[in-house]
Order: C-alpha cells, then sequence, then structure tokens
C-alpha cells in the first residue's frame, strides 16, 4: 500500500518536475528541477528494491545537477530568468514528435504481451550486483573504466586554451615555449 | 504498481527529454534533455528488473551503464561546448550549423 502511494507520489513529481525543466524561466530553477525528476526516479528504483543503485543515482546527480548549474550561469544568457526570453526552434514540430513518440511507446506498452515474473531477487540485491560486476560482467565493468578513463582524457583536450602544439609548434621543436605571459628571469 | 504502469511512466520521461532535446537552442538545454531522456531508461530498466527477471543482475548491471553513460554526456557535452565556446563564442545550436546539409 505505501509503495502504491509511493509510486504515484514519486512518479507525478518525475513527469512534474521533468516538465517543468523546459518551462521554467530561471536556469537555476531549470537545474533544480531537473535535479528534482532525477530524485524522484531514484526513489522509484529504491522503491522496486534496489536502493543500492537509488541511492547512487540520487548522489550523482545531486553533484552532477550542482556542476550543470555552474556551466548554466557560464553560458546561458539569462541566468536568473529576470529577462524573460524564448529560446526555442520548431516547438510545434518538437512537440508533435514527442506526443508522437510517447502515443507509439503507449501503444507498444499496453499491446505487447510481457514475460510473467521469473525467480526470485537475491536476498540482497546489492550483493548480488557486485558479485556479477567482478565475475560474469567484469567485461562490462572494464569496458565502463575505460571509457570513463577515455572521457577523462578527451574533456581535457577538448577544454584545453593552449596545448603543447600551440607553445612548441607543430613539431614541438620550438626553442622557447610561445606563452603570451613571458617566464623565466626577464631576460 | 504494475510493468505497464512505470514503462508508461518511463516513456512519458522519455518523450519530455526527446521536446527539450529538439526544441531549446541552447547547447546546456539541449543536454539536460538527453539526461531526461536517460532518466526514462532508467525506470524502464529497474521496473523490467523488478517484474521480469528478479533473479538475475543483468538488469541492475544495465542501470550502472545507463548512470555512467549520463555521466560521460555531461562531461563530454560540457567540453565540447566550451570547445566551441572559445573558438567562436557559440553557445546556441543555431551558430553552430556548418555541418547541415
Amino acid at each position: 500500500m505505501v509503495s502504491v502511494v509511493l509510486f504515484w507520489v514519486l512518479a507525478l513529481a518525475a513527469v512534474v518536475f521533468g516538465f517543468a525543466v523546459f518551462r521554467l524561466n530561471s536556469m537555476a530553477q531549470v537545474t533544480f528541477a531537473l535535479l528534482a525528476s532525477f530524485l524522484a526516479v531514484a526513489g522509484l528504483v529504491v522503491v522496486l528494491g534496489l536502493s543500492y543503485l537509488g541511492v547512487v543515482i540520487a548522489l550523482m546527480m545531486v553533484i552532477e545537477m550542482v556542476i550543470m548549474a555552474v556551466f548554466m550561469i557560464m553560458y546561458m544568457m539569462n541566468p536568473a530568468g529576470l529577462m524573460p526570453m524564448s529560446m526555442y526552434h520548431n516547438k510545434a514540430g518538437s512537440m508533435a514528435i514527442a506526443v508522437g513518440t510517447f502515443v507509439v511507446l503507449g501503444a507498444g506498452i499496453f499491446l505487447v504481451d510481457w514475460p510473467t515474473r521469473q525467480g526470485v531477487a537475491a536476498p540482497d540485491p546489492t550483493f548480488a550486483l557486485g558479485e556479477a560486476l567482478m565475475g560474469g560482467q567484469m567485461l562490462t565493468m572494464m569496458t565502463l573504466g575505460v571509457t570513463l578513463f577515455a572521457t577523462i582524457v578527451a574533456t581535457v583536450v577538448l577544454s584545453t586554451n593552449r596545448g603543447r602544439y600551440d607553445r612548441f609548434g607543430d613539431d614541438l621543436r620550438a626553442p622557447r615555449a610561445d606563452d603570451p605571459a613571458g617566464g623565466g628571469v626577464g631576460r | 504498481m504494475t510493468l505497464q504502469l512505470f514503462l508508461l511512466l518511463g516513456a512519458g520521461l522519455f518523450s519530455i527529454g526527446l521536446y527539450g532535446a529538439l526544441s531549446q537552442m541552447s547547447i546546456v538545454m539541449i543536454m539536460m534533455g538527453l539526461e531526461l531522456m536517460l532518466n526514462g531508461v532508467i525506470v524502464a530498466t529497474a521496473a523490467f528488473w523488478f517484474y521480469v527477471a528478479p533473479a538475475g543482475t543483468d538488469g541492475q548491471v544495465l542501470i550502472v551503464v545507463v548512470i555512467t553513460a549520463m555521466a560521460i554526456e555531461m562531461a563530454a557535452g560540457f567540453a565540447v561546448a566550451t570547445a566551441i565556446y572559445r573558438t567562436r563564442q557559440v553557445d546556441m545550436t543555431d551558430d553552430a550549423a556548418d555541418l547541415k546539409g
């Protein structure tokens, strides 16, 4: 009974806050609306019995949205929403595509004959997940690790202002680094 | 609570995210739309694990993959936004339409 009430409250919150993301003016409000939607989904994951993953989602999304808020204020023209402006293109077409997608997915959801529940959950799903990631799903875990490392390298390369080729030339043979501010002892 | 209700919620979040990703002009808002779409995927995956195959761990592993994809998407997206802003002061998709066919 409690879980049914929780489901409806959290599901409604996830959708309402999700839609608010594209309706609010202030960028700070937008970010925290998205965070609220993520937290509702994390709550639903906990309701389904995956408490570890739910908490991981909640923790990750809190940090991610706070970082996002910083970037929002860096890049958006209207961070506080004091100057309402429209930053949409093809609004009607996008809405039509989104509604169409929802209708198609909904039709599939109700028309497909879903398989029935088979087996029972492990007494401790977190333990089972850990065993899987360190055992049968080790390749998945390693792929994720390598991908994350590649992301670190790629993001640093992309966001660096001046790399070594800017400083030492294309063949890296310049005797001195071409820096805007001279270093050394003032020669 | 049934599998269908959870999937319907996932489809709803996915569609809202799709609307945002298609209609917004700002690169940061587009990334928010993509995150919302993945949010719907998380709900659907957790529901599938619970209602179809709770004995296995594949559903849980898939959620871990999706969470990682969200983190990577945001990091890479902000790096690209930083790079294009640094060279051309562009923060809207309409200003970066060089590859438009």
